[in-house]
């Protein structure tokens, strides 16, 4: 299966896998902080962003897309705090209006606008893009040495391994201010951590994750990348540190199974076509919460009595 | 600081101790505004190195944003906040905090070491190992409660009453020396009301300062030599003798307070 693995589903399957992963890292504390109906607005603002930053450019490139994406996250924000405030809208239902009016003007936008040149169209940003980000000029394996075909790898790899890697780093490197202040905000402003701008960079992280993988799974089922893993991690331990080690270990499983089950298990049960890889991933992630609910070992805690 | 010099020359009941520069925590003028309405309003107050404070008054009076503004948590409308002579900003490190019990999650996936360890946050910074000998004084802050066997456990496996030890802890492993707590004995079994007040008074031994949001006016004559009664305003403060009387409490809950209920206070003559 050589070649045709290598050309055909090796970067899809690769790009899969690091989605996942910068999509859980972030999700494990917007879960915790009883956020993930931010990363839900995040999801939907992208598009938007991505949309007004491709008629500005005229391509879509990694930089006037994240930078689209991060405007358009910023504009959500701020719109969000004005209809609490003006609107005295409670702040779920003003996320609710928010999201869904900018998605919708995304894709009112993205209609009339020309993008027969390049990969964007609405369906493309509801349900990605994964089976087309293929490595055409691989041969086989041997090609990972291959310098010619090295540089003909989808940029979209580059793009999400790049930020994969960063949100790796930076959930290193402020685990100990970002544990602190999920868990105790008060306490974390207390003892000098600047608990907004850290809350502000974990909500531009979860934005910037949300644009690297929509390529990947489009902007809808990318809330479920968000929520998923990390969901279904808290159900198998009660320490953080471990929790986000099972959050990665659920994305990957689920990238993975769901990349292989949406190609080959149509064939396997007599069908004709592939399926969506995207909604295969989100299936499979959404089949392992369920199995997680189901049997995870703290699954009962809430139930447990205090004190015992 | 002219101005907060002269404040404090004001407290006769602060006359004798040291100079200002002495005094753990001096407010002026604080105000803080939820919306149009001041939540608290030009409250000054100074507190005495190694006194207890109890800070009293009904509920919606302002008590935890008071501690809360004087910590910088909340955003102060406008008012300044001195403590040992400095503004509090230069002196964070002095100062320990004990958040309402209530305000977190316990089921957040964590031990209760790890809990504690995060009151050495100052001193790990960002990347700092967690070495033995932090472990080793997280484990003795929590033997300072009797919560040591605990050190393991899950916190959502905690009682109230123990969860309140665990945040007491928390605060012990800050080594500070002005401890800010907001509602210790809220809701909490007998055993750790006793084990709340034994650390408070070991503290003021070691000459430690304690100010408290209390709201159990039965025991405040007991636990506490000085009090702050503050009703969005404050009403008064001052030794416990000379200012928890009937007549301020009336004026702090405006007659909310039966007189029936005053009348079983240990009050001071």
């Amino acid at each position: 299966m050589g070649s045709e693995f290598v050309q055909l589903s090796l970067t899809p399957l690769l790009i899969g896998i690091l989605s996942a992963i910068a999509c859980a890292l972030p999700g494990n504390f917007l879960i915790l902080r009883r956020q993930a109906l931010i990363g839900d607005a995040i999801s939907h603002v992208v598009l938007p962003g991505i949309v007004v930053a491709f008629l500005l450019t005229g391509k879509v490139s990694t930089w006037p897309m994240l930078f689209g994406a991060g405007g358009a996250a910023i504009v959500a924000v701020v719109m969000i705090e004005l209809i609490k405030r003006v609107g005295r809208i409670e702040p779920g239902a003003a996320m609710g209006v928010t999201f869904t009016a900018l998605f919708a003007a995304g894709v009112l936008l993205l209609e009339q606008s020309d993008t027969s040149g390049v990969h964007l169209d609405v369906e493309h940003a509801l349900y990605g893009n994964l089976e087309s980000l293929i490595w055409f000029a691989a041969d086989d394996w041997s090609s990972l040495f291959d310098p010619v075909a090295l540089a003909a790898l989808p940029p979209e790899l580059f793009r999400i391994a790049v930020v994969a890697l960063l949100i790796s780093i930076l959930t290193i490197v402020f685990w100990r201010p970002l544990k602190l202040s999920t868990f105790d905000e008060a306490f974390a402003g207390a003892v000098g951590i600047r608990t907004g701008v850290l809350g502000l960079g974990l909500v531009i992280t979860a934005a910037v994750a949300a644009v690297a993988a929509f390529d990947a799974v489009g902007s809808i089922i990318v809330i479920a990348m968000f929520i998923c893993p990390p969901a279904a991690a808290r159900l198998m331990t009660n320490r953080l540190e471990v929790q986000i080690l099972w959050s990665v270990f659920f994305a990957v499983i689920s990238a993975v199974a769901g990349y292989v089950l949406a190609g080959y298990g149509p064939l396997w049960i007599g069908g004709q076509h592939a399926v969506s890889a995207a909604g295969m991933i989100a299936t499979v992630s959404g089949v392992i919460l369920a199995l997680a609910c189901l049997f995870g070992p703290q699954r009962m805690r809430m139930g447990a009595p205090a004190g015992s | 600081m002219n101005a907060v010099l002269e404040l404090a020359s004001r407290k006769e009941w602060a006359a004798g101790s040291d100079a200002l520069d002495e005094s753990p925590l001096v407010v002026a003028g604080l105000t803080v505004s939820y919306g149009e309405k001041p939540a608290i309003f030009s409250i000054d107050a100074a507190v005495a190195a190694g006194s207890m404070t109890a800070i009293v008054g009904p509920n919606g009076a302002g008590k935890s944003t008071l501690i809360k503004a004087v910590l910088g948590i909340v955003p102060r409308l406008s008012g300044q906040v001195f403590a040992y002579g400095r503004p509090l900003r230069q002196n964070m490190h002095r100062i320990a905090y004990v958040p309402q019990r209530a305000s977190v999650d316990w089921d957040f996936p964590t031990r209760v070491i790890d809990v504690v360890l995060m009151g050495l946050y100052r001193e790990l910074g960002l990347l700092g190992r967690v070495r033995q000998h932090h472990r080793e004084r997280a484990l003795s802050c929590l033997d300072r409660v009797g919560m040591a066997e605990f050190a393991h456990r899950q916190i959502g496996q905690l009682s109230g009453g123990q969860q309140q030890r665990v945040f007491l802890a928390r605060a012990l492993a800050q080594n500070a020396g002005l401890y800010l707590l907001d509602e210790p004995f809220a809701g909490v079994d007998a055993a750790t009301e006793r084990a709340i007040i034994d650390v408070l008074r070991a503290l003021k031994e070691e000459g430690r300062t304690a100010v408290c949001v209390h709201h159990d006016l039965a025991t405040v004559a007991d636990y506490f030599d000085n009090v702050l009664l503050i009703n969005v305003r404050k009403i008064a403060e001052g030794p416990v003798e000379t200012t928890f009387t009937a007549e301020n409490l009336q004026k702090t809950y405006g007659g909310r307070l039966a007189t029936a209920h005053i009348d079983q206070l240990k009050l001071p003559a």
